[in-house]
């Protein structure tokens, strides 16, 4: 079923990329410099660990009821929508979402789409789609913008261009626009805005994402700071939203508590400047707003972690980022490392159900679950005990039952099955883990310097002279 | 696709997550008799800050006893993916705690193991999953049990000190133990506990991790001795073994002078007390 079945399997030089990244000092620095201030914007905006803690609960259960009714909440959703005026269109791959995309496109003619900023279009890889037919698909989000100039990918899903400095921006506008040399943010942004504006008028059809798809009301809400979400909605004569089933709630009243988290978590702001809440196409005595509105409705994979109860929480994500922001190894190998559209933690937990653990098989093991992904998401997912939930379906024999994930035992080695089995037996028998500890620290001086990847950044342990088992039995007596 | 799914949302389905614990309530009396689980890490590398911690405890008047029958709380193998190993294990550790005495750990991590992923280890054997229960409700991280259940008051008797402490991940967020820590240190009148660059980041040391992803656990670790290295701190202690082989490996790599210790072997050596001495 997969769209990406073809796809390479990217991740199979997560390792290599990792390398790069880490001996990349200019990356380093830029994203240890954004991230610190990221999280310093969010630790201001959560004075009171109380109050963050309520939030947080709060937040997670509305989450989980609207988890708990999801087909419900999407039906009534359609039929509000569709009350409303909005065409709803369902996915269950990238493949079927573009090819609904390019369905309204190629009725409408359209040449040229403008798209505010929507991480499921770049799932979609919308853009490339499009493109391939003949439709000219610009990014109006200002960081998207930057990112597709130079024919990158976002590496942060709220800051799509978190990566580069204002050097590097600079460099990218004088080479692509054609613009004189600054380093000016202000100016930057300008001559961005310049460019873009223009574009929002020539365009034939919007695009764009969806924060939260209420369903009680029929309505999509948009957060945004530039005005380039409302323009993308407003301007052109269609808009097309996009975005994940999972993004269903209840009612306006579940919003309240979500959007707080969102933009208190995300860029530390108390609301984002913008918020926009769609209830259809222009009425009949409207002056403005698009002619038709459509919302498409993406699955690809969701299902398989909506049908496992410990991850299933995984579709709790807002996508506010906060994740990434206190992650020590996101910190370290920036977005691009992962090569997936979804970086970071929750990336490591979303993607394996898009692309399967095969594609991801090594995503589950770049953590040191450390926890500080899941201290600080806002909805309060496990991520860290899914994330050694993954590794075990990782290394389940491959045609195991229960099967539970597309891809499961990607890691599978009988090697190291065998391991854990004589680690086991050390583990389980107190007369051979002594006869082990005695062996280890008599024989300490057989371990070599070299112990592959430890000693590559630290030298080799060196086992005490004698055990705790043995020292506490001198001096406590035989227990 | 016409209809939105093919599977039934059951609410049973739906995971909450946990309430929010609450302060942990602590026993009025300090007990008479404890279990010391050592954890392995302690037991090959740094036995001599267990010893430390036994000292510690005896000097607060409790008889420590240390069942020879125990190895690994399994933590290597469940965050490796290989519950079933770590289950067994885990079975052969709690066989050795059959009288309710509380069971102290020196290390924040195999400490967790035992109050928070034992339940989930054992979910599907009730009988099993109360016995785990009782154990989670018994177990104390060594600078949690020393501050809060004996209410240990420490005469510092060393010269002035600045000190980096580090805290690990699982000492920190699974046990929130980094306060004991701090106040423990701060009981000591000579010593000033020095902040450090990024102090609540993970080392890099993570289990497996170190060796599965040696590039990006390298980058951790080199941040972390550069920040403990310039804090100005004249030591650096720790409450966590895994954590200190990770960074004392580096340090030594890097050829540095500064090594982490224990915190029972710190505390032990500042009070007066004698501490083992057999220093890998």
């Amino acid at each position: 079923m997969s769209a990406h079945a073809d796809t390479p399997a990217i991740p199979i030089s997560f390792k290599r990329r990792a390398h790069d990244a880490v001996h990349d000092a200019q990356l380093r620095k830029n994203f240890r410099g954004a991230m610190d201030f990221l999280m310093a914007k969010r630790a201001a905006q959560f004075p009171d660990g109380d109050e963050l803690e309520r939030l947080r609960a709060f937040g997670n259960r509305v989450r989980a009821r609207a988890l708990s009714k999801l087909p419900d909440l999407l039906q009534r959703l359609e039929a509000n929508l569709t009350r409303n005026g909005v065409k709803v269109h369902w996915a269950e791959t990238v493949d079927e979402a573009n090819a609904i995309v390019h369905q309204i496109v190629a009725a409408h003619e359209a040449k040229q789409v403008i798209k505010g900023k929507s991480m499921v279009s770049e799932e979609m890889e919308m853009n490339h789609y499009l493109e391939g037919h003949g439709v000219d698909c610009l990014e109006s989000d200002m960081g998207e913008f930057i990112v597709q100039l130079g024919n990158e990918k976002p590496s942060h899903i709220i800051m799509p261009a978190i990566h580069l400095n204002a050097g590097q921006v600079a460099s990218l506008f004088h080479d692509k626009l054609e613009v004189d040399y600054t380093e000016d943010v202000d100016r930057l942004i300008q001559i961005g805005r310049e460019t873009l504006r223009r574009k929002f008028f020539e365009a034939d059809i919007g695009v764009s994402g969806v924060n939260f798809a209420i369903a009680e009301t029929g309505s999509l809400l948009l957060v945004e700071n530039e005005g380039n979400g409302r323009m993308s909605t407003t301007v052109p004569p269609v808009h097309i939203a996009v975005t994940g089933i999972e993004k269903v709630v209840e009612n306006l009243r579940d919003v309240v508590p979500l959007l707080s988290l969102l933009t208190r978590s995300a860029t530390g702001q108390p609301i984002t400047t913008y918020v926009n809440v769609i209830s259809g196409p222009r009425k009949a005595d409207e002056l403005d707003g698009p002619q038709e509105v459509h919302l498409v409705l993406l699955d690809n994979g969701r299902s398989q972690a909506f049908a496992d109860s410990e991850l299933r929480q995984t579709l709790n994500c807002i996508r506010c980022g906060a994740c990434m922001n206190h992650c020590p190894v996101y910190t370290r190998i920036g977005g691009h490392a992962y090569g997936t559209v979804y970086p970071g933690p929750i990336g490591k937990i979303v993607t394996p159900h898009m692309l399967g653990l095969e594609a991801t098989r090594d995503l589950p093991s770049a953590s040191s679950l450390c926890g500080a992904c899941g201290e600080v998401c806002p909805v309060k997912i496990p991520i860290p005990a899914i994330l050694r939930r993954l590794r075990e379906e990782n290394v389940r024999p491959p045609a195991a039952e229960p099967h539970h994930m597309r891809g499961q035992g990607s890691k599978y080695s009988r090697r190291e099955r065998y391991a854990w089995k004589a680690w086991r037996t050390l583990n389980t028998s107190p007369r051979l883990y002594r006869l082990f500890g005695l062996a280890a620290t008599r024989l300490s001086g057989l371990i070599p310097a070299d112990i592959g990847p430890w000693t590559e950044h630290r030298s080799a342990p060196k086992p005490a002279t004698r055990t705790l088992h043995e020292l506490a039995r001198d001096h406590l007596g035989e227990d | 696709m016409s209809s939105p799914h093919s599977s039934v949302a059951t609410p049973q389905a739906t995971r909450l997550a946990p309430p929010l614990a609450g302060a942990r309530n602590y026993p009025a009396q300090k007990p008479a008799e404890v279990y010391l689980f050592g954890t392995c890490v302690l037991d090959l590398f740094f036995p001599e800050a267990g010893m430390d911690a036994i000292r510690l405890l005896e000097r607060e008047g409790i008889r420590v006893h240390f069942p020879q029958g125990q190895s690994c709380c399994g933590q290597p193998a469940y965050t490796s993916g290989y519950t079933d190993e770590a289950r067994e294990v885990a079975r052969a550790q709690l066989a050795l705690f059959s009288h309710d005495w509380p069971v102290v750990v020196p290390s924040g991590s195999c400490a967790g193991m035992f109050r928070h992923h034992y339940a989930e280890l054992f979910h599907d054997e009730p009988a099993t999953l109360r016995q785990v229960e009782a154990l989670a409700a018994r177990t104390y991280e060594l600078a949690e049990f020393l501050l809060e259940v004996c209410r240990i008051q420490l005469d510092d008797r060393g010269s002035p000190i600045k000190v980096a402490l580090h805290t690990s991940c699982s000492a920190r967020r699974e046990m929130g133990t980094h306060v004991h820590g701090r106040s423990l240190l701060s009981q000591l009148g000579q010593v000033e506990r020095v902040d450090h660059d990024h102090e609540s980041e993970c080392c890099g040391f993570g289990g497996t991790f170190c060796v599965r992803m040696p590039d990006i656990s390298g980058a951790m670790v080199r941040d972390k001795t550069a920040a403990l290295a310039g804090a100005g701190a004249d030591a650096v202690v720790s409450a966590d073994c895994g954590c200190l082989l990770n960074i004392n490996g580096a340090f030594e790599k890097q050829q540095q002078s500064l090594r982490g210790e224990h915190l029972a072997s710190f505390l032990l050596r500042r009070t007066g007390g004698k501490s083992d001495g057999v220093q890998s």
